[in-house]
């Protein structure tokens, strides 16, 4: 699949790590206290990586439908849980992420296989799920976010609407449709710049490892067009599901308390 | 009786507190500051929580409504209301929505002229409408479906004298129309003075 492989010797590596030097001199220098910060994300994004590495060779070696569909379930389930983890104290969270991120990566996938975009093979299944995972949890993450900032600070908006005799739904007013803009912002506001200001991980990766560029970027655009749907459906869900858990079965306001 | 309420305690703001209200009759509560006035009135519409004891609207309990139609019966109306939307037509709106029924342009502009707001005030960004103009919309709000009990915070606590009557003056001639109940909070003496029938609440207790 690849014409020309690009190979980066453990020496050109090894070396490369005066890169994370320079950080941590800047970081003791400017007295940040982000030393230990970086050393233990340094060494732990080395070891995930390198057991993912093996984990993925290992996988794409088998080319078990099982196993594959295993480590996608793994991504989502990760990613659901790191989606609860921004979500600040709305109940039932983790639910509601594991759903928006299986509606929107999920339809997006399946669209992906059957448009023959991507082929069902574990090298591309995997890697592709891994993308359109994190940029769906990022989506989810920011929506949780905005309706705990809109809930807060309109909450005498929302309680004049609630006395009126609204339902929850009624009296978030443009609540839960400003927090599906403020998860899909981000993509759209990236995809703008796309080419200009960012040549994308994935572009740069595969022209990098001797890719032809404009194959690079048939890739890229199907990467763009992934994102978009895949953001945009998680985000619609965790909002539609996600603001209710702002009032009681009473229809009064409770605003979660801060993790 | 239109409103019994046996009992009614609130986490530790108020406690055993006994009251009836008749169809037509205005009641003014008043009392110190913190005294758990406001508490009633927003446990009387179903809008605290932790509430326990019973209330009975028209003799059936208040948790056998649909609580979004209990509280278009029993409408508060806001202490130093913000409005929500953007424009003021926004506010006088959500009435009809959540009703269901569609938007009566003509109603609207009738009870806006009713307080001395002209029709151009339907389309004002509700950041531009001074505290008084805001307040005046806010009652709109409760009473373009007449309730069967209008509850009042403090509505026209830093209202200048005209602006009270106006807003006086259009609630009792909907009560007159209308003959729904009024439970006022206040702590205006005059207000105090004239009233018919009151309730004083201190330290999370009635005292009549």
């Amino acid at each position: 699949m690849i014409n020309k492989t690009v190979e980066i010797s453990n020496l050109s590596l090894g070396l490369a790590f005066v890169m994370v030097v320079i950080s941590l001199v800047i970081s003791y220098q400017q007295k940040l206290g982000l030393e230990k910060e970086t050393l233990i994300s340094v060494a732990r994004a080395i070891v995930q990586l390198i057991v993912v590495g093996y984990l993925l060779r290992f996988v794409f070696h088998v080319n078990n439908l099982v196993l594959t569909i295993t480590m996608m379930a793994f991504i989502l389930f990760n990613a659901s849980y790191n989606g609860e983890k921004r979500a600040r104290g709305i109940s039932h969270s983790l639910r509601i992420s594991f759903i928006a991120l299986l509606l929107g990566g999920g339809t997006t996938m399946l669209l992906l296989v059957l448009t023959g975009a991507i082929k069902p093979v574990p090298w591309q299944l995997v890697p592709v799920t891994g993308m359109v995972m994190n940029n769906a949890m990022i989506a989810v993450g920011l929506v949780y976010r905005s309706l705990g900032q809109m809930y807060t600070d309109q909450k005498n908006q929302v309680f004049e609407r609630l006395a009126l005799g609204a339902n929850p739904k009624e009296a978030s007013g443009d609540i839960i449709k400003q927090a599906i803009k403020f998860g899909m912002q981000p993509t759209i506001d990236s995809i703008k710049t796309l080419g200009l200001v960012s040549l994308p991980g994935m572009m740069s990766g595969l022209i990098m490892a001797g890719v032809e560029p404009v194959l690079a970027i048939k890739y890229q655009i199907m990467v763009t067009f992934m994102i978009l749907s895949s953001t945009a459906l998680s985000s619609v869900y965790a909002s539609y599901a996600a603001y209710k858990r702002f009032f009681d079965e009473n229809w009064v306001l409770q605003l979660p308390k801060d993790k | 009786m239109l409103l019994t309420v046996q009992n009614l305690s609130v986490n530790n703001i108020l406690s055993n507190i006994n009251l009836t209200v008749d169809q037509n009759e205005t009641v003014t509560i008043f009392g110190p500051s913190g005294s758990g006035k406001s508490t009633l009135l927003k446990a009387l519409a179903r809008l605290e929580n932790h509430v326990s004891g019973e209330i009975n609207l028209l003799d059936k309990p208040a948790t056998s409504y649909p609580i979004g139609r209990y509280r278009q019966l029993v409408s508060y109306a806001v202490q130093s209301a913000n409005l929500f939307g953007q424009t003021v037509r926004d506010n006088l709106d959500l009435p009809f929505n959540v009703r269901q029924k569609s938007i009566d342009e003509d109603l609207q502009k009738t009870m806006l002229a009713a307080v001395d707001l002209d029709l151009t005030f339907l389309d004002k960004q509700v950041a531009d409408l001074s505290g008084g103009q805001r307040q005046r919309v806010a009652v709109l709000r409760n009473l373009i479906f007449p309730p069967k009990i209008l509850l009042l915070d403090e509505i026209t606590t830093g209202l200048d004298a005209t602006t009270k009557q106006v807003v006086w003056h259009f609630i009792n001639e909907e009560q007159s129309k209308h003959h729904f109940a009024i439970l006022s909070v206040t702590h205006d003496q005059q207000e105090i003075q004239n009233a018919k029938k009151t309730l004083q609440v201190i330290g999370g207790n009635l005292d009549d």
